[in-house]
């Protein structure tokens, strides 16, 4: 996913040359290629996320289109502030991008597990997350960024996770991505997590349980018409790597709530049983209980109502 | 400029208002004159231009003095003026941008700075002319980022950048230098690599002169009196807080009126 990040920045900077890049001193071996390139487009701002994000902001505001990078939540936690003034009631055209997202960096500990990051940032004022589900969403998303600059979000895995797309699929502010149909029930999930999904659906068919499967790159902007049909496909999993409170679980319950929707949600989402826990990602997600088996349960004793 | 005009506004305005800051209003409303009279090339005719200077208002619970001072310039109307605080005005107590001539929004300090590196920073890349001017309290200088953005404007050589710290030597319970020592104030800048000249905050020229052009960013210690012009304000951390009621406003506009500024 980082990998994909920095070709498609490198494909957007080369025509337009407001495409800017500002790092919180991170990104060894992933960014020589962009600095090299694009010397007027690049800077390091040290290890001083706060100043980074204004300073980002500030140049925004000088015409730059800026992508400010940092580890899970040092580009977001650590200068929220930063983001809610300077990037989002300036409606500053800054991209805050966070590597890393949910359990990426679980061995290194609960300072680098981001895993609250949905919940303080859905609320920033006109600023829009853009969670990509594989490397050919991310590709997606920086044409959108591109295309309308204003205040975003981008929340990425790490590297090296499988895709879950054959092709590129079109983004569109608001809309859900479908990766699979199913008639009795549906599963919106968002980041590089739905292969959890895919294997829950094909558990969940073998008892003829036919399961849809959507991915929902934008956290904080769901059509509600969307969910008004999704709705009418039976009970709903919301699968995601954060905190189940917060996050897109609980944005799709707002949504639902506030346009009258009547719905059968579960959140697999982390259950943060003891945030002292290391390991990879795999460990930490079964750990926090974000797991197959809780879908296909859900789905099971869930198909009487 | 006049600012003796833009004193008594900033009296009237704060005590219609019921609003507090106007000792740190009566600090820095020099300096604001200083650079929307002189040295600044900025007003509402440029103000759209990529190459007009960029004043930030990084003290943003001075906003009375910066309103007053956005009005007499042509920014901002009467009207506004005499609605300052009121319920659904356009003007409120810290600086807020949308408003005319206002460039970033601010009143949780430490963000100026940082921002206004930005700006300078995407200029001196784009070959662009214009100087960033930023107006700081030296309470504001306990923030890390002001010390995060001093490193970052050294190591890129803005010579476009200007810093003016409004050095009236009080913050919010009591002297700077009780709540958390700036002292040497102007070695700890030189030592972040920036040129720095210490004035007499209240003198015009003396800031105009300061302004001039250096090869590496500009510190200005402005040191300055807070509550000036009106004896009972002056030096007054109560000041910080406190609206004049009718009486003291009466008071306060004939000493402005007597006062040389």
């Amino acid at each position: 996913m980082r990998d994909a990040f920095i070709s498609s920045l490198i494909d957007a900077a080369e025509v337009d040359q407001n495409v800017t890049l500002i790092t919180g001193d991170l990104g060894f071996g992933v960014f020589e290629e962009f600095a090299a390139k694009f010397p007027k487009q690049f800077f390091n701002s040290g290890v001083a996320e706060q100043s980074m994000l204004s300073m980002a902001a500030g140049m925004a505001s000088a015409g730059r289109k800026v992508f400010a990078y940092s580890i899970g939540n040092f580009s977001t936690m650590r200068c929220l502030e930063q983001i809610r003034n300077d990037i989002c009631y300036q409606k500053n055209p800054v991209t805050v991008v966070s590597v890393g997202g949910g359990y990426a960096y679980g061995n290194l500990g609960y300072s680098h597990h981001a895993i609250e990051d949905f919940s303080v940032m859905r609320t920033m004022p006109g600023l829009k997350i853009i969670s990509p589900a594989d490397r050919l969403e991310v590709e997606s998303a920086i044409s959108e960024i591109i295309k309308k600059p204003q205040p975003y979000y981008l929340r990425l895995g790490r590297n090296g996770e499988n895709s879950i797309h054959q092709a590129k699929p079109e983004y569109k502010i608001g809309k859900l991505i479908q990766i699979a149909e199913g008639k009795n029930g549906t599963i919106l999930f968002t980041g590089s997590i739905g292969l959890l999904a895919v294997a829950a659906r094909n558990e969940l068919a073998e008892q003829s349980i036919n399961i849809g499967i959507y991915s929902v790159p934008f956290v904080n902007a769901i059509d509600p018409e969307e969910l008004k049909r999704i709705a009418t496909n039976g009970n709903i999993v919301v699968l995601e790597e954060h905190y189940y409170k917060g996050g897109l679980g609980s944005e799709v319950l707002e949504v639902l709530n506030e346009y009258g929707i009547t719905a059968l949600v579960h959140i697999v989402g982390s259950k943060r049983t003891n945030i002292s826990q290391v390991g990879n990602r795999e460990y930490l997600l079964t750990e926090n209980e974000i797991s197959v088996d809780r879908i296909v349960n859900f789905f099971r004793n869930s198909s009487k109502y | 400029m006049n600012a003796k005009k833009a004193r008594e506004l900033i009296v009237k305005m704060v005590s219609a208002a019921k609003a507090s800051h106007v000792g740190s209003s009566l600090s820095v409303v020099d300096i604001l004159a200083a650079l929307y009279s002189g040295t600044g090339n900025i007003s509402p005719d440029n103000f759209k231009s990529d190459e007009r200077d960029v004043v930030i208002m990084s003290k943003g619970h001075a906003a009375a003095a910066y309103y007053s001072i956005l009005h007499i310039t042509g920014f901002i109307s009467a009207d506004d003026i005499g609605e300052y605080g009121q319920n659904g005005a356009l003007l409120g107590g810290h600086v807020t941008s949308g408003i005319p001539g206002v460039e970033l929004s601010t009143g949780s300090l430490g963000h100026g700075l940082p921002y206004g590196v930005g700006i300078a920073l995407a200029r001196k890349n784009d070959i662009k002319q214009g100087r960033v001017f930023v107006i700081m309290s030296d309470g504001e200088c306990d923030e890390g980022t002001t010390w995060e953005s001093a490193l970052l404007a050294n190591h890129h050589k803005l010579d476009n950048l200007v810093v003016i710290v409004d050095r009236n030597r009080l913050q919010s319970l009591t002297d700077t230098e009780l709540t958390l020592k700036l002292e040497p104030f102007a070695a700890k800048w030189e030592a972040f690599g920036w040129t720095v000249r210490e004035i007499n905050g209240h003198d015009v020229g003396q800031l105009n002169d300061a302004c001039e052009a250096s090869s590496s960013p500009i510190c200005i210690i402005a040191n300055t009196t807070k509550g000036k012009g009106v004896s009972f304000m002056e030096n007054s951390v109560l000041w910080h807080y406190r609206s004049p009621n009718n009486e003291e406003l009466v008071d306060a506009l004939k000493q402005i009126n007597v006062g040389e500024r």
